[in-house]
């Protein structure tokens, strides 16, 4: 069925000439005829190929390595390994806080041991791919296999293999002397828990797992480096931040980072997991090694799973209390995630999001963070919130049936709002949480009765809601003015959906020019200021936020010059909709274009520039509503009708924001029916392809209906909040409590394939 | 006076106490002066003159971008919160 | 060993094109790394996410899955040979207009799919234009826009 969109609830009252509008991208006709140049796409003279040799074992000591059989076959020019990395310091950060560097660069290519199957450790450059391929094999590695241990519970268990000798849990940053796989245990303790469930008249009480899942974006990784002869590098490579791989490749290497440019190419996806970097420190010592040749680097699909991403899977006790009158009194989380191989789980954030959209007054929120022998996690969109929502939100739905009030009823009458304060401490600014959840009761999809069955099978429905925080951190812009009365934008965030367009949108509304008349470019890191991660839902909110100052910056110059150019006070002359005009004589007056044609001959270019670091962050809610079908025979279930609602503060390009929502809720639904990490007891990943990883295709699908609410951000000056994140953290709930509705089983484990609907029938 | 929120696990270092009002015009003042009445506090927290790497601090219920060089002011609320990253 | 190439003379695009390819390489490698067409992308390498999508004898194949050798006599065409001298074709201009892309890497491959689908059926349903996507993978869309986009396209061919 085809259902129109939703006319967006506007909450926001400004009025805007560019924002809200949906011009088409500006890198639209490269992308579609295959012009774009993405990373594997780049031909370099004299090019070298790179392959890394992994860890066929989940937990080993590496005994010995010899690589000379390997440089004896025609065509290898260098191989590297843990040994080319030279002395340094004992902390890396390149951006993301502190980890040890013995961590971060076994990581990149191990040392003494290997932690989990597809860990890199060697890598060999040579004339072409399949030779490097031929090579690795010829790589002859001992090892000393060890027993893995591969869940959180695992991991925590007393008599657990210890991946790291020198991991020692801490609390809250007190180290303890506790050699154990839990790196970390920290808690959020809000009123007191024990009145809290004394005064509930229903408590609810469950156990969740989930599986290890992964990004799934469709670019594999890929990187070309070459150590120049004059010692300077040179990045060209898929990342979510072009800054953070020079970062990283410069504390890999100890080189300054001033040595080190990085191009980013266009990128083919990432969803938080092309953050963090791999390969690239080893490609440039290979070319390095290789005599200053470039040497390109691009993953196979095996290794993108094997050796990237996934997110954790987790362990978690969600605990909840509420009167017969449907308050919620009380509510307590245990969360353990899995690290992968090294510390820093995501739980911290699915600690912070798991209640956030409620009103609780007696919380207590325990977090772990666990390492265990799969690859470490890297984030993956509301890192750890939709893990924690897939429990908490469970539990509320199954409170509600309890005291048999709708679903988004109780829901609304816990909402957070503005003053509420979260668990773990400060307290809601302005949020959206009512408006979302309004909006989704209004909606004629909750309104109207339940899709019929298509096959024969049972139907339901289910809701829930979720929330990220977003984040803010560094950007920065250029703008300078073309003699034509149009501009060029230069911008330092990887543009993975869309960002070029509304980053250019924030310059125009500013100018009072046309969207056209904007001409966004994203820099390296040579030719633009410091710009954090395309992440965190950050790049609209933080970067659009440099553009606009940028733009206003030229504003400022414009108005100056045509004051000079008048002979008038600045003071009396303003700008409004791409016209200068002195605010006391009407005569002066002078359109952006005119004026631009005449700025060489009046003092010269002008040239504008924002940097930002803002606070003023909006968090935001999304919400989902979903009708299936589970065939009770087999317990395969059909997403029959699928709504989504969010906060956006302001949508600046509602197309891409409707995209965020859309594809955010759709990889949620992979998660909660398919998707998984199948192991082997030895810690072997069994399905590494697309073919046995299975991601949602069309055909699983229907459209994804979407209403955007705005409830403007007061921090931006346009109200924006992020959009990329919160649209995954609840469609695994929403799912979960539909087949509850449908066939009466409450699902504790994800994903919810056929066989664990089963399984959970017959229980 | 700014209301500081000690989390739950540091609260050993301050005899149990949850919330405690403390002078101070920016964050690094604040834990100059926790130190003062409770020795540790600095430690746990700081890592010579910046904060740890895996902490952060809201101030008025915003991550501060620049650490401990936040500015506080009188009735603020000050949090210490274990960072996090985004996808 | 480096096998000896193997001499092909084929179509891409509507021009003829000679080229030396290791029995062992696929279609692709040789469309992206001989030819210098790299507009077809590699997604899996195995047949499951159609990023290398491209019409070979009037059938959509994934070119991983075809041998270089193979495109002897054949005709074949990438996303490259889409627009025209007059401009993008509908369906690219629909994709654009609908925002049916946001990364893009899959891009190439559903174009080279919808394109062919629309000439067999010039109005197909949004239960058919479902079948016939199924084996492209898209991670960023969820795929209402790119469905809704081929309708545009449809819609507008038509007209
Ligand atoms: S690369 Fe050919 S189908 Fe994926
Ligand atoms: S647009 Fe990114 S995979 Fe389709």
């Amino acid at each position: 069925m085809t259902t129109t969109y939703e006319p967006n609830k506007v909450l926001s009252n400004k009025e805007f000439k560019v924002v809200g509008t949906r011009p088409v991208r500006p890198d639209g006709a490269d992308k579609v005829t295959g012009r774009a140049q993405y990373g594997a796409d780049l031909q370099l003279t004299g090019l070298l190929y790179g392959k890394t040799l992994r860890s066929p074992h989940a937990h080993a000591n590496i005994k010995s390595i010899d690589f000379k059989k390997a440089l004896a076959l025609e065509g290898v020019k260098a191989v590297v390994s843990a040994k080319d990395f030279p002395e340094t310091k004992d902390t890396a950060n390149y951006g993301l806080g502190d980890s040890p560097m013995n961590y971060f660069r076994g990581n990149i290519l191990a040392d003494k041991k290997v932690l989990y199957k597809g860990q890199a450790i060697a890598a060999v450059a040579a004339s072409s791919v399949h030779v490097a391929e031929a090579a690795l094999s010829l790589i002859d590695v001992k090892y000393e296999v060890l027993d893995a241990v591969l869940t959180a519970p695992e991991g925590m268990a007393k008599d657990a293999p210890i991946l790291h000798d020198d991991l020692f849990t801490k609390e809250f940053e007190k180290q303890t002397k506790v050699n154990s796989n839990i790196a970390e245990h920290f808690q959020h303790k809000m009123g007191d828990i024990d009145e809290g469930f004394a005064g509930a008249d229903v408590i609810v009480e469950r156990t969740f797992d989930t599986a290890t899942v992964h990004q799934g974006y469709i670019e594999p990784h890929n990187v070309t480096a070459l150590w120049n002869d004059d010692d300077r590098i040179h990045v060209w490579t898929s990342t979510q931040g072009a800054f953070t791989v020079r970062a990283a490749v410069s504390e890999a290497l100890a080189v300054p980072v001033s040595k080190i440019k990085v191009t980013p190419m266009e990128i083919g996806g990432g969803f938080g997991g092309k953050i963090n970097v791999y390969e690239d420190p080893a490609a440039a010592l290979l070319s390095k090694k290789a005599g200053h040749k470039p040497v390109k680097m691009v993953m196979t699909r095996a290794e993108v799973f094997e050796g990237t991403g996934p997110t954790p899977g987790s362990h978690m006790t969600v605990k909840m209390g509420a009167t017969n009158e449907g308050k919620i009194v009380a509510a307590q989380a245990n969360l353990a995630m899995e690290a992968g191989a090294y510390p820093g789980s995501p739980v911290g954030a699915g600690a912070m999001c798991v209640f956030t959209a409620y009103d609780i007054a007696n919380v207590t929120i325990d977090g772990y963070d666990v390492v265990v022998n799969k690859p470490k996690t890297a984030a993956y969109r509301a890192p750890g919130a939709p893990n924690a929502a897939f429990a908490a939100e469970q539990v509320i739905d199954e409170i509600a049936e309890k005291l048999n009030i709708d679903p988004l009823e109780l829901r609304l009458q816990n909402a957070a709002k503005e003053g509420t304060r979260r668990a773990d401490g400060p307290i809601h600014p302005r949020i959206g949480c009512v408006e979302v959840l309004e909006a989704m009761k209004e909606h004629h999809h909750y309104q109207s009765p339940l899709t019929p069955a298509k096959n024969g099978g049972k139907v339901g429905r289910g809701v829930g809601i979720g929330f990220w925080f977003n984040i803010g951190m560094q950007s920065a812009c250029n703008i300078s003015v073309n003699n034509d009365g149009t501009v060029n934008l230069v911008e330092g965030s990887t543009d993975i959906g869309g960002s070029r367009a509304s980053i250019a949108m924030h310059a125009a509304e500013v100018l009072g020019i046309s969207y056209e008349d904007v001409k966004p470019q994203v820099a390296d890191t040579d030719s633009v200021g410091y710009t954090a991660i395309t992440g965190g839902s950050r790049t609209t909110f933080a970067t659009g936020w440099a553009a606009y100052e940028a733009a206003n910056d030229v504003k400022a110059q414009l108005i100056d010059r045509a004051a000079t150019i008048w002979g008038v006070d600045p003071d009396s002359v303003e700008m409004e909709e791409g016209v200068l005009r002195s605010k006391t004589d009407t005569e002066l007056n002078m359109s952006f274009k005119d004026l631009s044609a005449q700025l060489n001959d009046t003092g010269g270019p002008i040239v504008g520039r924002g940097a930002v670091d803002p606070s003023g962050i909006g968090g935001s809610f999304c919400g989902q509503i979903v009708d299936v079908e589970v065939d009770p025979e087999t317990g395969k279930t059909d997403i029959l009708r699928f709504t989504v609602v969010q906060d956006a503060g302001k949508a600046i390009h509602p197309s891409y924001v409707e995209g965020q929502m859309q594809g955010g809720s759709v990889q949620g639904i992979g998660w909660a029916l398919n998707e998984e990490y199948y192991y082997s007891e030895d810690g072997r990943m069994n399905n590494p392809t697309f073919l046995d990883y299975r991601m949602p295709t069309s055909l699983d699908l229907p459209m994804i209906d979407t209403v955007i609410v705005e409830v403007a951000n007061p921090g931006h000056p346009y109200g924006v909040r992020g959009v990329g994140e919160a649209n995954i953290v609840s469609p695994q709930a929403a799912v979960a409590n539909a087949i509850k509705s449908a066939v009466g089983a409450r699902m504790e484990k994800m994903p919810m394939n056929p066989a664990a609907i089963m399984e959970q029938l017959w229980s | 006076m700014a209301k500081v929120f000690i989390p739950s696990l540091m609260q050993e270092l301050t005899d149990g106490q949850t919330q405690l009002d403390i002078q101070g015009s920016t964050v690094r003042e604040i834990i100059k002066e926790l130190e003062q009445s409770y020795p540790g506090v600095k430690d746990r927290l700081m890592d010579g003159f910046k904060l740890k790497g895996n902490i952060n601090v809201a101030v008025d219920g915003e991550v501060s971008p620049i650490g401990v060089l936040a500015k506080v002011q009188e009735n603020s609320e000050v949090h210490f919160l274990p960072a996090l990253g985004g996808g | 060993m480096p096998a000896t190439k193997v001499h092909v003379t084929t179509t891409i695009n509507g021009e003829p094109v000679e080229f030396l390819a290791e029995p062992r390489q696929s279609l692709l490698e040789v469309l992206r790394d001989v030819v210098q067409l790299t507009g077809s992308k590699e997604g899996c390498n195995d047949g499951n996410c159609g990023a290398c999508t491209v019409n070979m004898d009037g059938r959509i194949v994934d070119s991983c899955l075809v041998l270089g050798v193979e495109a002897e006599g054949a005709d074949i065409q990438t996303v490259e040979g889409i627009a025209s001298a007059d401009g993008l074709h509908p369906i690219q201009q629909a994709f654009l207009e609908n925002a049916a892309l946001q990364c893009g890497i899959c891009t190439p491959g559903f174009l080279v799919s919808s394109k062919a689908l629309l000439e067999k059926e010039p109005n197909p349903s949004e239960e058919r234009i479902r079948m016939w996507l199924a084996g492209n993978l898209c991670r960023c869309t969820g795929y209402d826009k790119i469905v809704k986009a081929v309708m545009a396209a449809a819609k507008e061919m038509a007209s």
